[in-house]
């Protein structure tokens, strides 16, 4: 039994803007995200019988949408939260526990409206054994190992750097994305330090946003007629090492990532080759190069160099991030949603001028927490057999 | 200006934050499988054994990775920047902690792996962190 090919997205859309939005609150970009993804889905809101979010509870999600579904998954660990959804919703709808699966994303992130920010419990594990030392966010914890992985492997700051370029360039040719004037790995070194190795152009940034998916049997979607081809699963995984980032083995490689990566391809039986599209979450400038390492596009310590090269921008073989990322599109806090959102757009063949042209099948990557949880997708536009 | 989060130790935690203000650096060794591990809890992290003993390390290590914070978060404006780091004691476990005695730290000072050894900060009457310097 597989969940290759069990489940298509059929809808998928974000709130009508992103970026800053003070005058939404949270279940409002849940709210609005829902809509616009039953919209495009062609189905009513009445249809859907399971709901899947992540930072608020489904129960939040139901009660605003007014329905009473038959199934709900509020597995809540970050930002890849949203590829564990869509794993979680397959292998639901396969079992027949539900048969159209919403999956929501909606943050205040930058404005804040009807969000809190839960302050770090004195006796908790993180609260005995990180937070003394100084914390302030993921700035200075999710970058622990980049480090290490500079000192074991060379990686330099120009390397990452080419991180944030590379999106950038992709993020001028996207009229949504926050920002759109074009950077030199210069002004990437020569912006603030926030914290070393991260100067504040290797960060994302900070946004409000939403957006939502609607999942359907692959049989369903077939028969649906839609005027959009259906995005159909081909391979998922999901792992967590744990949770604070002290904790990790190796802190130049995630094994959350590996073993989610190394399911997603056994599922999909594709290879790296297969691959024609990537959506690496990027929190920060290394996250890409960890995702495209510890996933076996390339070997350890070849992600710097790749990056440097540019095969992931505008003209380069493997296009990477291609909304702009979260380094230059949006990032609201649990940016996984956004990286689903745009390999839908890429395998619909509706991104535009950043179009990859003849893609047929697309990888999203990336951790929910710091290094903690990961998820892997496959996604095709091809119908299978 | 904003006080600094504290740790408040719970029942498996007493006996390192116990140690730590006695200026001894206490952890759990797993008597199975030979090995120590942090943070304290009842099972061994590497085999899951309950067979467990507490013992004191010696406080000596390597730097085994770390970040350089220039935005600190309140109460940290007068440290800034700061070393957050995570450091390899000789026995094998690791443990968060900042390195302290670097005047405006730069990576140039701080190669990874270099020695470390504890030392003690009394930042309340019940509290001792453990910190680390360069030796
Ligand atoms: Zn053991």
């Amino acid at each position: 039994m597989t969940l290759k090919y069990s489940v298509a997205i059929i809808g998928a859309q974000e709130t009508d803007a992103v970026g800053f939005l003070p005058d939404m609150s949270v279940p409002h970009l849940h709210a609005q995200a829902a809509r616009n993804a039953i919209q495009d889905a062609g189905i009513r809101r009445d249809d859907i019988d399971g709901v899947f979010t992540a930072g608020i509870s489904p129960a939040l999600l139901a009660e605003y949408l007014g329905i009473v579904p038959r199934h709900l998954d509020g597995t809540s660990v970050g930002g890849c939260s949203f590829m564990i959804l869509v794993r979680h919703a397959a292998a639901a709808i396969k079992a027949g526990l539900c048969d159209v699966a919403l999956i929501t994303h909606g943050e205040s992130g930058r404005s804040r409206v009807g969000a809190t920010r839960p302050a770090t419990d004195p006796q908790s594990p993180m609260g005995q054994f990180e937070a003394p030392y100084g914390p302030f966010g993921p700035s200075t914890m999710f970058t622990m190992g980049v480090a290490r992985h500079m000192a074991k492997y060379g990686t330099t700051s120009e390397q990452l750097a080419a991180v944030a370029v590379s999106t950038r360039q992709w993020a001028m040719k996207n009229p949504r994305a926050m920002m759109r004037d074009p950077i030199t790995i210069e002004d990437v070194l020569n912006s603030r330090m926030i914290c070393w190795p991260m100067h504040l152009l290797d960060c994302c940034l900070v946004t409000d946003g939403g957006a939502a998916l609607i999942v359907v049997s692959a049989e369903r979607a077939r028969s649906m007629g839609l005027d959009h081809p259906p995005v159909y699963l081909l391979g998922a995984g999901e792992a967590v090492e744990q949770q604070m980032i002290s904790q990790m083995v190796d802190f130049t490689s995630s094994a959350g990532y590996r073993k989610a990566g190394e399911e997603a391809f056994r599922m999909a039986e594709v290879t790296h080759r297969d691959i024609q599209h990537v959506m690496f979450y990027d929190a920060f400038t290394h996250t890409p190069i960890y995702s495209l390492e510890d996933l076996g596009f390339v070997k350890k310590g070849e992600g710097g160099p790749w990056m440097a090269e540019m095969h992931g921008a505008p003209g380069g073989d493997l296009p990477m991030n291609t909304n702009g990322g979260g380094l230059s599109y949006t990032h609201t806090g649990m940016y996984g949603m956004f990286a689903i959102q745009e390999s839908v757009r890429q395998l619909r063949g509706e991104a535009g001028e950043r179009q990859v042209p003849g893609v047929e099948v697309g990888l999203v990557h990336g951790p929910g927490g710091m290094f903690s949880a990961a998820a892997t997708l496959i996604l095709t536009n091809q119908p299978g057999d | 200006m904003p006080a600094k989060a504290l740790p408040v130790p719970t029942p498996e935690t007493a006996p390192f934050w116990d140690g730590t203000k006695r200026h001894e650096l206490r952890m759990q060794r797993c008597n199975d499988c030979a090995q120590f591990f942090f943070y304290p809890r009842p099972y061994c992290r590497h085999c899951f054994s309950a067979n467990t003993e507490w013992r004191t390390l010696s406080g000596r290590g390597t730097l085994h990775t770390y970040v350089i914070n220039h935005r600190p978060p309140p109460g940290w404006e007068e440290d800034a920047p700061y070393v957050i780091a995570i450091v390899e004691l000789a026995e094998g476990p690791r443990l968060m902690t900042n390195i302290v005695g670097i005047t405006d730290p730069t990576p140039d000072k701080l190669p990874i792996d270099a020695p470390v050894e504890v030392v003690w900060a009394d930042v309340s009457d019940e509290i001792t962190l453990p910190h680390f310097r360069l030796v």
